[in-house]
């Protein structure tokens, strides 16, 4: 088994994937801000404009709306592009496109066409980026219908929802926690394609549900840990995709241990959470021996020194004060 | 017939009856669609093209049905000279399963999959960075298509419309762009809005070749689109015109055009693009006195069976609504 698992980081998984998909099908190609000479502001792309040429590796100006756009564009004339925006935060810059368009002309249309572009964006702190590079707005775009958004946080996921995503009819929407490019770990050679439809118990327990994603599912896996040594059977789930959610892992999960915890690095207002929460409610309400507990990032631009953004973030000991409360420690 | 006069002579009669027929059979279903709003059978928002079709007749001449379409919110005469059927647009204005867009997008969101018209898109400048990449995916597919969007004087003031001028000339992309410029965004005259109101020079600013067009002259415009896609499709990149022209009615149904003088109004509808055809048709003895009439009768006939086609047309069942929200169905 041991000549079977390789050491690989999420950053080099990435970009196995996008290798993969560009080597699998000619009508994909990548574009993005510095995705090509440069290599990606994360180091994800770095190598592919050698390979593949800048026809498929398309360094574009910093015009957000004006490549996303044309990413929409592109998958609408037959391309299968995949778009790599620097930041959630950025992304802003093409909301419009993303929003009035990605997502509404299979419907507007009445079906007549379909937008299979993949949207690739780092999301979330850790770095010391200050206010403007560090939110997690991805249950933003959880909100909007005829967008699909997924949110890989392990090395198969980074290595294998790409070509899920790119065999999607749909818009999907890829983010990456910034603070997982550097994790390595072992991938199994014959490691399997996997879905972007489900979520999946990354560890199972009896006495509360963990519910989480992305860059917080290893603090969450922390906690859990934590909670083990204190004898208490934490289940985390990890909901791998933010839209469409897969309501039926999560409300098993409550159902069997009847208290559920979310953490997510999203603010709590109007956010993912709550609606997690609310699907919980509406599901499993009488199943509930405890109200569903929440550990959120704080409702703070996210500050530049560290202390204060460690301060901001949802950390394990949060994560385990929570847990405790709604243990009705 | 300024700058036509070049080209005049090739134009055949039965050319020229085209683009009169072509610009009465626009101007003649608004007239219904007006007529339709205030019955209430047409609801939401109503953007007349009158004043405007010699733009969206001249400028389909020259695209083949290869090339790829994206037009604004007010896209009646596009979509019925790209040749998407009158009864599927005038279905589509009720809201009818039977629209070309099965009736989800209304007055502002025509669609057509066989005619390649990506929409009619609601979004000031929205439209623009599509067709960059539709223009794209031609160039990367290495197919002969090219794209054509359609957009007003108003997108200028977006940042969509720099961003996607700079990236198509980056890229040498096969794009047309056709800025329709009726002096108003809404309310709002373009020098009330623009720094630098000659949006053709906007253009050249990022190397994009461009040229003023007269957009009440379909022959002109025609010629300049033949002139422009000619170069594009030879590989030069994309181009841009700039159709001076006016919108004869409000810009929409709720409008009572308290910005501009009754006089600016009359003074442009003598340049009306139709009657000039005419008049000048009659002139050169390309119209006989039976071939208005031929044309009229004949169109208020489409129109007429469009407005059948749509009253007979059935809604959508309530239980369709979610249906194409994502590929495959039942996605919540």
């Amino acid at each position: 088994m041991t000549d079977r698992v390789r050491e690989i980081t999420y950053r080099d998984a990435v970009r196995e994937a996008i290798r993969e998909a560009l080597l699998a099908d000619p009508s994909v190609f990548l574009m993005g801000e510095d995705v090509g000479r440069y290599g990606g502001c994360y180091a994800v792309t770095k190598g592919l404009l050698d390979e593949f040429g800048p026809e498929r590796i398309r360094d574009t100006p910093l015009s957000e709306s004006a490549f996303v756009g044309a990413g929409i564009g592109a998958a609408l004339g037959g391309m299968r592009p995949i778009v790599e925006i620097m930041t959630v935060n950025f992304s802003l810059l093409a909301l419009d496109q993303i929003v009035n368009n990605a997502a509404t002309i299979r419907h507007m249309s009445g079906g007549q066409f379909e937008v299979p572009v993949v949207i690739r964006m780092a999301t979330g702190a850790g770095r010391q980026l200050a206010a403007q590079h560090s939110h997690s707005l991805e249950g933003w775009y959880a909100h909007i219908p005829g967008l699909k958004v997924v949110t890989p946080a392990t090395l198969e996921d980074a290595r294998f929802m790409l070509a899920a995503a790119l065999a999607d009819p749909n818009p999907v929407l890829i983010f990456e926690h910034v603070m997982l490019y550097n994790r390595s770990g072992v991938l199994p050679a014959d490691a399997v394609p996997v879905d972007i439809r489900s979520a999946i118990v990354r560890r199972p327990g009896k006495d509360l549900t963990l519910v989480t994603y992305g860059g917080t599912l290893f603090k969450t896996l922390d906690a859990a840990e934590i909670l083990a040594k204190e004898g208490v059977g934490a289940e985390v789930i990890d909901l791998r995709v933010l839209r469409p959610l897969d309501a039926e892992t999560l409300l098993a999960s409550v159902r069997k241990t009847r208290r559920a915890v979310i953490v997510d690095e999203g603010w709590r207002s109007g956010s993912l959470s709550a609606e997690i929460s609310a699907r919980i409610m509406e599901g499993a309400f009488w199943e509930l021996d405890a109200p569903v507990g929440r550990v959120c990032s704080a409702e703070v631009p996210i500050p530049y020194p560290h202390h204060l953004e460690e301060a901001a973030l949802p950390q394990p000991a949060a994560i385990v004060a929570a847990a405790k409360a709604a243990l009705g420690g | 017939m300024s700058k036509a006069s070049a080209i005049k002579p090739q134009l055949s009669r039965e050319h020229l009856l085209g683009l009169l027929a072509g610009m009465v059979r626009i101007r003649r279903f608004e007239e219904k669609c007006a007529e339709l709003y205030q019955q209430e059978k047409i609801r939401g928002f109503l953007h007349l093209y009158i004043g405007e079709e010699a733009i969206a007749v001249g400028a389909m001449q020259v695209l083949t049905p290869a090339d790829a379409v994206v037009a604004t919110y007010r896209e009646h005469g596009h979509a019925l000279a790209r040749g998407v059927a009158m009864d599927a647009v005038m279905a589509e204005m009720y809201g009818k399963a039977e629209g070309c867009s099965g009736g989800r997008g209304g007055s502002m969101h025509l669609f057509d999959a066989p005619t390649r018209f990506y929409g009619g898109n609601a979004i000031v400048g929205g439209g623009l960075p599509l067709a960059v990449g539709l223009a794209l995916a031609e160039k990367m597919q290495r197919r002969d298509g090219i794209a054509a969007c359609f957009f007003g004087e108003g997108a200028v003031a977006e940042g969509e419309f720099h961003e996607s001028l700079n990236l198509a000339e980056l890229w040498r992309l096969p794009l047309l762009f056709v800025c329709e410029n009726n002096l108003y965004a809404m309310g709002t005259r373009l020098e009330r809005s623009e720094s630098q109101p000659d949006i053709h020079i906007k253009a050249q600013s990022y190397n994009v070749p461009a040229e003023v067009v007269d957009g009440m002259d379909v022959v002109a415009v025609e010629a300049a689109t033949r002139r422009a896609c000619a170069a594009i499709r030879g590989g030069g990149g994309p181009a841009l015109l700039e159709c001076r022209t006016y919108r004869f009615r409000a810009h929409s149904m709720f409008d009572p055009q308290l910005y501009r003088d009754r006089a600016e109004i009359e003074d442009w509808k003598q340049r009306d693009p139709i009657d000039r055809l005419a008049l000048w048709m009659r002139e050169t003895g390309t119209l006989h006195d039976t071939d208005l009439t031929a044309i009229e009768s004949q169109i208020a006939a489409e129109v007429e069976h469009g407005v059948v086609f749509a009253e007979s047309g059935h809604w959508e069942p309530v239980a369709e609504l979610t249906r194409d929200v994502y590929a495959g169905e039942g996605v919540p």
